[in-house]
């Protein structure tokens, strides 16, 4: 039963109090650039759930079985961008087979998954929050989904703006910033909560 | 020592699992791509400029070999790509309608344009248009700060010896950058087969207009054009004659109305000299109708 909470607390602190895009500020780039459409951005954000549990899973091993014991610690960046290159390559290649058009409309940013700080972000938490082999990867599960929700969130309110009669200034990027404000202030109201 | 050798083998390791598990899965993934799509992609031009509305070189190329786009459409390349466009598909070359750059004004050198005060600002269009409405009197006139010029990757665009700027109509590609440096919006991209253009975009009065012209051939907007056009191709738009280029059949009567030269027609010379020649022929024909006769029917007989 404490397990259960345990998850349940670190379920909440990942998706909503310490969301790794509104409020860890990581992954910005999709957030603003797959947010169009609510297809894409629900695609995308399958992407990033899978890349950052899997990223999660192999760094966790790399770290603790392979970089620790021969006391080379300092290789972390690299052979974790290593790995999340290598995932995301693989999830490349297994969308453009299962789901062409998904591939068509995330184009360019789903090989930029590899540049995606946020996956790179809870890898290296995980090390450093010295986490348990399950609880990184329920980590990563949850960061994503925190960042697929966020994203999720920004596609819907972008695709009702398409239709609001905006002044022309405003219309397009500059709108998207003050919306991606808003809602980093309104997800400020999650930090007080905590388990 | 050992940390050196541990670290390049940990890293030479993960690498080679890695490539090997992606070497596997992209076996096992494997997505038949048209070997079409490839091969076009490899000869456009690859400079991604969008010209043809698709994102991106390799987008026309697919767009191309799977939605049957017109092969046509890419500005940079010309017909030597289109030919081989169709050499791959098996299609026959239908030659591109090759845009150029038209610039609508013949003002805008330092000998014909007409100032309100000497610009001495930063050396871009842009900016000096923005200092009171431009340094030149005719508000909608080239400001002559070169931007296009700038803009102009291909080497098309020269000045003339009155500072004029002249598209090399060899070199222009269509790719309209130089559209979009030009803060008067004074290029337009037109089909390379309409000659006769409109030099000039002021919606000034034609009193107005006709006084702040340095050149001296501002549209006055004095819709003779509108009347004389066969075809109707032209409108007055706002104190401005405007060619409907859809329409325009390159007769050059228009020219030939304009009391300011305000439309020029390249062919204006070639069409005065076969103008002259028929009638020099119909004369002819005319003078000796009896001495043409014979001869005609000498041919015959042969």
């Amino acid at each position: 039963m404490e397990l259960l909470a345990k998850i349940f607390a670190m379920a909440i602190a990942a998706i909503f109090v310490q969301n790794f895009v509104l409020m860890r500020f990581l992954g910005l780039c999709p957030y603003i650039g797959v947010s169009k459409k609510l297809d894409s951005a629900l695609g995308m954000g399958m992407a990033v759930i899978f890349v950052m549990t899997m990223a999660s899973t192999f760094t966790w091993l790399i770290q603790t079985y392979l970089l620790v014991p021969l006391k080379i610690e300092f290789l972390q960046t690299i052979a974790f961008i290593l790995t999340i290159a290598s995932l995301v390559q693989l999830v490349e290649m297994i969308i453009q087979k299962t789901a062409p058009a998904l591939y068509k409309a995330l184009g360019v940013f789903l090989p930029l998954i590899t540049t995606n700080c946020a996956v790179l972000g809870v890898a290296i938490l995980n090390i450093n929050e010295e986490y348990t082999f399950i609880f990184a990867i329920l980590n990563g599960l949850f960061a994503g989904l925190g960042f697929t929700l966020v994203l999720i969130l920004m596609a819907g309110i972008r695709e009702r703006l398409e239709r609001a009669e905006l002044p022309r200034t405003m219309r397009g990027m500059p709108i998207a910033m003050v919306v991606a404000g808003c809602m980093a202030l309104a997800f400020l109201g999650f930090s007080g909560l905590k388990f | 020592m050992s940390i050196i050798l541990y670290s390049i083998a940990t890293l030479g390791t993960l690498g080679v699992i890695y490539g090997l598990g992606l070497a596997f899965a992209s076996k096992k993934f494997h997505v038949d791509i048209d070997p079409k799509i490839e091969q076009i992609n490899e000869i456009l031009p690859g400079v991604n400029c969008g010209a043809c509305g698709y994102p991106g070189c390799s987008g026309y190329a697919e767009a191309v070999v799977r939605h049957g786009a017109e092969i046509n459409k890419c500005a940079p390349g010309g017909d030597e790509v289109i030919a081989n466009i169709a050499k791959i598909i098996g299609m026959e070359a239908t030659s591109a309608d090759k845009k150029i750059a038209v610039t609508h004004c013949q003002s805008g050198g330092t000998n014909n344009t007409f100032f309100r005060y000497k610009y001495h600002g930063i050396s871009t269009c842009k900016a000096a248009v923005l200092v009171s409405s431009g340094p030149n009197l005719c508000n909608y006139g080239c400001v002559f700060q070169n931007d296009c010029i700038a803009a102009c990757q291909f080497d098309a665009i020269h000045l003339d010896e009155n500072g004029m700027r002249i598209v090399d109509k060899n070199n222009c590609t269509g790719c309209g950058a130089c559209v979009i440096a030009c803060p008067r919006n004074l290029i337009e991209l037109v089909s390379i087969k309409k000659r006769v253009h409109v030099l000039c975009t002021s919606h000034d009065k034609g009193a107005v207009s006709r006084k702040v012209c340095g050149n001296k051939t501002a549209c006055i907007a004095c819709s003779l054009c509108v009347k004389k056009c066969p075809v109707e191709a032209i409108e007055m738009q706002d104190n401005v004659a405007v060619i409907i280029y859809d329409k325009c059949i390159n007769c050059g009567q228009c020219t030939d109305v304009c009391p300011t030269s305000a439309i020029f027609d390249p062919l204006k010379e070639v069409r005065a000299k076969k103008k002259a020649e028929a009638k020099a022929k119909a004369e002819a024909i005319n003078k000796q109708p009896e001495e043409q006769k014979p001869t005609e029917t000498l041919e015959d007989t042969k």
